[in-house]
């Protein structure tokens, strides 16, 4: 048998043969159902809204609010990172997970005070999703401005 | 005292490990070793207000109760060695910040207790006569430094450990019955470019099987002559390999060899994934179990190796490899 | 004012979401299985995946079939960034292009800052059972 410490690629291949994997079969039938129930919550929320007669941009941003909600209020109960545990992506991917990576946060470092604890640690987690989304959309605002004066996108 | 090959120290009035004592959490009192385990929390803050104080608290309960069962005076304890896992030992050097001990903070990550037993040795040989060994790890205030919010609803990985909530702690004397610690052979820092911080397991071992080996050429003995050979926190997937490079080396370490991480939890029942880590895992399962095991002769030679992995959370984000380090003891009874 | 519960319950609207909602998802998890990505990174290629197939326009296409299934996912926050972006251009220039993506989903950022400071006041954070 090889010595699979001689080079570290040697040991790092041999590494990963011998660490167990996820179960991915599991774990995406998990998010499947998980992540489709959370967006059906919404779409019978936006659903009701339509039905209230108001706008496409009205009803979806108070699905966004309630979905919020409820997610920050099981984050209280201590109750999403089991949920999130199970589910995995299934409760990170909807805007549910956006909201559980601000409240976790604020929660875990209040004992460092309000200002410098919860008002600085609270986008540990979810600042780069800010940073990130709001840089991509002034971009695409720009290159918009520059190709299209036409209010016709690039498709 | 004298030096032996490379790495190991051979003591020739070697010093006896008078007494033990472990608190530990909730968790690890619902698993296996409960029993042996001094005392065990049922909540994780023991009514301090941060997971820190509460760390900290552990570790101060787990040397008075050390003094307590040793009956050794608190004045005729001459140097206390003490180390932990958050930024700058703060659980340690709090802990004994009003005890009035002559305080050596030590760092070596999980693999602190060995490292703080092995100065203690050398101290007791020339100058001390009582030394004080402690150590802790939490998981709350580990998972916050090094990984997650506990609240933040995310998937460990199976190769990922489960940092273990307690604090050990050993008074090494001069005199007594024994057990005996007769070897120690520090280790070097060894690193085989594994950068995943989740396979801290996978990180550690390579240390480990360096300093089993030096310990084997240095002291001329074989696996067989130890009744367990024990490491640190290297886990299951650790423990895989180890038994493999054990193997590749020419050590058949199959029969006589465990691991802490893999004792201290049910791996079914408590979902730890690839067992137990932190300093508190060595720690409190040597000072729960194996110290009731030797005086109770039901062992009579272990070899003790703990491992620690020598990273922060910002070398882990700088994406550098993880140095392991691990440090051996032998006790005797 | 009457609901119409039937039209809530609209079964064939509901299916696609979930179904697409539930594929988003599962592309998510393949990720975090195979690449060792932390959730920060998902949540960042998410979002700046949708803002770009917001931008080409594409996104849209996936919002009108499914909805909420799209829309709730992060990619549709992302194509929400976007698709204000682009209105805020139409609106009012290169000022749109800074004002109008956050001002579409100024509803979800404000409310989950409140929430998380609200959440800190009242909560504490619990060790994991499991």
């Amino acid at each position: 048998m090889d010595n699979p410490t001689e080079s570290q690629e040697a040991y790092k291949k041999y590494v990963d043969k011998k660490s167990p994997n996820s179960p991915i079969l599991k774990n995406c039938f998990n998010a499947f159902w998980v992540g489709g129930l959370i967006c059906t919550i919404g779409q019978i929320i936006f659903n009701i809204c339509q039905e209230r007669q108001m706008d496409t941009t009205t009803s979806s941003t108070i699905v966004s609010i309630i979905l919020i909600g409820i997610s920050a209020f099981l984050t209280g109960l201590n109750i999403f990172n089991k949920i999130g545990k199970f589910a995995g992506a299934g409760s990170l991917v909807p805007i549910t997970g956006f909201a559980n990576s601000i409240v976790s946060p604020a929660m875990e470092y209040k004992s460092e005070g309000y200002v410098m604890g919860v008002g600085s640690k609270m986008f540990t987690v979810a600042g780069p999703v800010l940073v990130f989304g709001i840089s991509a959309s002034i971009i695409v605002g720009i290159v918009y401005l520059i190709f299209n004066t036409q209010a016709i996108t690039l498709v | 005292m004298e030096k032996v090959g490379k790495q190991t120290i051979k003591f020739n009035a070697p010093p006896t490990i008078l007494e033990c004592s472990t608190i530990v959490g909730p968790k690890e009192g619902q698993g296996p070793l409960a029993k042996y385990f001094d005392q065990c929390l049922t909540d994780e803050f023991w009514g301090e207000e941060t997971w820190e104080k509460a760390e900290s608290k552990i570790v101060k309960e787990t040397i008075n109760s050390v003094i307590n069962k040793s009956g050794v005076a608190t004045a005729d304890i001459d140097y206390c060695f003490a180390g932990d896992l958050l930024n700058q030992c703060i659980s340690s050097s709090f802990a004994v910040r009003d005890s009035n001990m002559p305080f050596f903070g030590v760092f070596g990550a999980c693999s602190t207790f060995v490292e703080g037993m092995s100065l203690a040795a050398i101290l007791t040989e020339s100058v001390a006569n009582n030394v004080l060994c402690a150590t802790s790890s939490h998981f709350c205030s580990a998972e916050k430094q090094f990984r997650f919010p506990l609240e933040l609803g995310n998937q460990r990985p199976p190769t990922s450990q489960w940092t273990v909530t307690g604090s050990g702690a050993a008074i090494i004397s001069k005199n007594g019955k024994g057990p005996y610690i007769t070897h120690i052979t520090t280790g070097k820092i060894v690193d085989k470019g594994i950068s995943d911080a989740n396979n801290m397991g996978a990180a550690m071992t390579p240390a480990f099987i360096d300093t089993l080996t030096t310990h084997f050429a240095d002291t001329g003995r074989k696996p067989s002559y130890y009744d367990l050979i024990l490491s640190g926190d290297l886990g299951y997937v650790g423990k895989d390999i180890a038994i493999d490079l054990a193997k590749t080396n020419g050590y058949n370490i199959k029969s006589n060899y465990n691991d802490c991480g893999v004792l201290i939890f049910d791996k079914n029942a408590q979902d730890t994934h690839s067992g137990g880590s932190g300093c508190a895992c060595c720690g409190s399962v040597f000072s729960g179990y194996i110290f009731n095991q030797l005086k109770t002769g039901k062992l009579k030679k272990v070899l003790l190796i703990a491992t620690g992995a020598l990273m922060n959370s910002m070398s882990v984000q700088q994406g550098e490899t993880i140095p392991g380090i691990a440090h051996a003891i032998s006790i005797e009874v | 004012m009457n609901i119409n519960w039937a039209n809530v319950f609209d079964i064939m609207s509901l299916v696609k979401c979930f179904v697409v909602g539930g594929i988003i998802c599962i592309i998510g998890q393949i990720l975090i299985d195979k690449t060792k990505l932390t959730p920060a990174r998902i949540l960042v290629l998410f979002v700046t995946l949708g803002a770009v197939l917001g931008g080409l326009g594409i996104y849209q296409y996936l919002v009108d079939f499914a909805g909420c299934g799209a829309t709730v996912p992060l990619t549709g926050f992302g194509n929400n960034l976007a698709k204000g972006a682009i209105e805020g251009v139409s609106q009012s220039g290169l000022l749109g292009a800074f004002t109008g993506g956050v001002k579409a989903s100024a509803g979800g950022i404000a409310s989950a800052v409140l929430f998380g400071y609200l959440a800190s006041l009242i909560a504490k954070p619990k060790m994991k059972k499991q």
